[in-house]
């Protein structure tokens, strides 16, 4: 390719139409203004004009699970860098591939309090995989080419790019490299994979569980974890961003564990003697008191981070490397070991998991019940959309009942804020999920107090005419910390109440798409046609859920697995 | 500073980076030893035999977590080429001392002469003062220093240890080696 002479924010843009960019996600400002005149000449990148910038981040991060690339947004210097903050620190801890990009103040003025000046680079440090600060223009394409290379590779995750103006306007010779080098990052050394170890554990277990995290979605290795779970004919868990790494209408699957697992998964887990953890952390949220966490297993620990592993849980057989590559090699291995010295019985361990899912399965009771109670409303809606809409959520409770009873059958269907816990992800990775996937029918089961922290948005979603539908399982509360003071600071509901404000479907007036309400359980089912069969635009729906419902069972923190609490029998 | 030849509890090691040269790098390196736990007892940098990259050597104290679990943060630092923990069997370790003593005359032959035993020489001299300088390892160094603290130490610097291993190992990145 021969070179050409363009200034920095035109090579930039170069950069990303080079690397396949379909949307950014931002807002102009001033220190980043070249790069959004060169952006109007593109006719390959579509960008979104959101209304913060944490909506810009979480919109990429909702288009990067949804669809397996690298998530981009843009923010300008200062205000508009500090405000990607969040989504950066949510892209981090649930390792999405995202380039963030920002402008900075021209060099000669960083280090002097400038005007909507911010040290974003150190701000963001420990919240990046790696970021950089451009100062030389020449610089500029190869350290694109090893932002998206950082971003995507290994265990992804989210970089940043800080470009002074000066330097978006200075002039390169722009060519875009083939190739990466970095000496300090390498994929983790080839040492060779213990499976013939790894298949002898399976080999010799007679109580194993598969535990599914993320790591599957991103190393998008549904089809190899399909066929080594049906190969070990065990029962399989998943954390909250598993779900979809394994159908759970599967008969083997028993959904989520941990603090809002069902009793029959926790149970499980804890009485298992062999653990096949893959793509997984051992997070405080799914192991509970970590001294008592399943006592007996042996773990087979399969991570493509090297720091993961027996970081938290003590591995007895580590595994690091793609699970897409390494799993495949498990599996045969495991073959080689049934088909040699025969498959080990497991049988009397489904029985008991089976006896426990009978005895202790998730319940609720709708049935003589004045109010909507938001596991129903869940329910109902995986019923009107046939299980097959991709759903991203808020934080709260109402992701612990969505997480318990919306039923995951496919990849990338279930988008979460699982690390981070980050109220407001629900509307902005809907938008970014939409966009990636026009095809899907994509839905928010949100929060009233999650939904109001970035309701500002629907903006954007109406402009873009996006047929997305949210459901506000409104119950005027902020519910989970409600629920934490009901049981475990004598009911003194400190600063949750919530005034019933804004009226959604005003508000959804106002923004000009459609607003519904649903207030007793007779209406819920016609509200919910309304809304699916609406396709032009958005629908907000109002859900009036029975307000002191709580997400049970539970396990309170610190405390062991299986040391569950229950609601109230109704 | 801390002693580290005295700690009640905790185990330390010493772990010897190659990095690269680029502004910034301390501060990640830094960031991440604080952020995660892992308690610093000296980190001294400076350049190797190739200017593109530095080396660090840092002393860290762990009471319950394991060192393979920092080396392995650690490595993902982007700019970090290559990081291990030095065996402490083949470790040939340094430090650097400098230390003013406020004290008359009459003593300096005395000082000369506990200089002299520690293989530390004297530097700077003044009237009522004298400034000695010593190397080798800490617990040399935390000898030394004992020793002249019954002179009225009035000013204390070292440099935090660097470390090579004996033989031909070395920390080159993979495609350099």
């Amino acid at each position: 390719m021969a070179k050409q002479k363009m200034t920095g924010a035109q090579a930039l843009v170069r950069c990303l139409e080079a690397e396949g960019v379909e949307y950014i996600f931002g807002v102009p400002g001033g220190a980043i203004l070249p790069v959004y005149d060169a952006l109007f000449d593109s006719k390959v990148i579509k960008h979104v004009l959101v209304r913060h910038e944490q909506v810009g981040a979480h919109a990429a991060e909702g288009f990067a699970h949804a669809t397996g690339k690298v998530g981009v947004c843009f923010g300008t210097s200062g205000p508009g860098a500090t405000n990607l903050v969040t989504g950066i620190a949510d892209a981090y801890m649930d390792s999405v591939p995202m380039v963030a990009i920002t402008g900075n103040v021209p060099s000669t003025l960083i280090g002097t309090d400038a005007f909507q000046e911010a040290d974003i680079t150190g701000i963001t440090m420990p919240i990046t995989k790696h970021n950089w600060l451009v100062t030389d223009v020449a610089e500029l394409p190869r350290v694109i080419k090893e932002a998206f290379y950082v971003a995507r590779t290994g265990r992804p995750g989210p970089v940043l790019v800080d470009i002074p103006k000066d330097v978006q306007n200075a002039e390169l010779e722009f060519e875009y490299p083939t190739s990466v080098n970095i000496p300090g990052y390498h994929p983790p050394v080839a040492e060779e994979p213990r499976l013939r170890d790894a298949a002898q554990l399976i080999r010799s277990a007679s109580r194993p569980v598969v535990y599914l995290g993320g790591g599957v979605r991103h190393s998008n290795a549904f089809k190899e974890v399909f066929e080594f779970c049906e190969l070990l004919d065990a029962p399989v868990v998943t954390t909250v961003h598993g779900k979809g790494a394994f159908p759970e209408t599967h008969s083997l699957c028993l959904g989520m564990f941990g603090m809002h697992g069902g009793r029959y998964s926790n149970y499980t887990v804890q009485g298992s003697d062999l653990i096949i953890a893959l793509g997984a952390r051992f997070d405080d949220r799914v192991t509970g008191k970590l001294s008592t966490f399943a006592p007996e297993a042996k773990i087979i620990h399969l991570d493509v981070d090297p720091a993961e592993i027996s970081k938290l849980v003590t591995a007895t057989v580590p595994l690091v490397g793609d699970m897409k590559a390494l799993l495949p090699l498990l599996t045969e291995e495991t073959k080689k070991a049934f088909s040699q010295q025969g498959r080990p019985d497991i049988s009397a361990w489904k029985k008991r998991v089976a006896e426990w899912r009978e005895k202790h399965p998730l319940r609720y009771k709708q049935d003589g019940q004045p109010h909507i109670l938001p596991q129903w409303a869940v329910e109902r809606i995986w019923e009107k959309s046939q299980g097959k809409a991709v759903v991203t959520t808020g934080v709260g409770e109402h992701q612990m009942f969505a997480a318990q009873y919306w039923k995951t059958s496919y990849p990338r269907q279930f988008i979460t804020s699982g690390g981070l816990g980050t109220m407001g992800f629900c509307l902005p990775a809907a938008i970014g999920a939409k966009l990636g996937r026009p095809d899907a029918e994509v839905i928010g089961i949100d929060g009233d107090g999650s939904f109001q922290m970035t309701l500002q948005d629907l903006a954007t979603a109406v402009d873009l005419k996006l047929p997305i539908k949210i459901f506000v399982l409104n119950n005027l509360f902020l519910g989970m910390v409600r629920q934490w003071q009901e049981l475990f600071y004598d009911n003194r509901f400190s600063e949750t109440p919530l005034s019933d404000l804004p009226d959604l479907v005003k508000l959804a007036d106002a923004y000009g798409c459609l607003g519904l309400r649903a207030r007793t359980p007779e209406e819920l089912d016609g509200v919910l046609d309304r809304a699916f069969a609406h396709k032009d635009g958005p629908v907000i729906v109002d859900i009036r859920v029975r307000r002191q419902e709580k997400v049970y069972p539970m396990v309170p923190a610190g405390a062991p697995l299986n040391d569950m609490i229950d609601g109230e029998e109704r | 500073m801390e002693r580290t030849e005295t700690r009640p509890n905790g185990s330390t090691h010493t772990i010897s980076l190659l990095v690269e040269n680029k502004p910034g790098v301390l501060h990640r390196i830094a960031g991440l030893f604080s952020r995660r736990g892992y308690n610093i007892a000296s980190l001294t940098v400076g350049p190797t035999e190739r200017p593109e990259y530095s080396r660090m050597t840092i002393v860290v104290r762990l009471s319950s977590k394991p060192v393979e679990q920092v080396v392995r943060q650690v490595q993902k630092l982007v700019p970090v080429v290559e990081v291990r923990e030095l065996s402490p069997q083949d470790l040939i370790e340094r430090e650097l001392l400098l230390v003013k003593i406020r004290t008359p005359e009459k003593n300096h032959a005395e000082l000369r002469a506990l200089a002299e035993t520690y293989e530390a020489s004297i530097v700077d001299v003044s009237p009522d003062a004298l400034v000695i300088e010593a190397s080798g390892n800490a617990g040399k160094l935390d000898a030394l220093e004992e020793r002249l603290a019954a002179y009225g130490i009035q000013e204390l610097c070292r440099s935090g240890r660097i470390a090579l291993e004996r033989g031909f190992k070395t920390l080159a990145p993979r495609n350099l080696k």
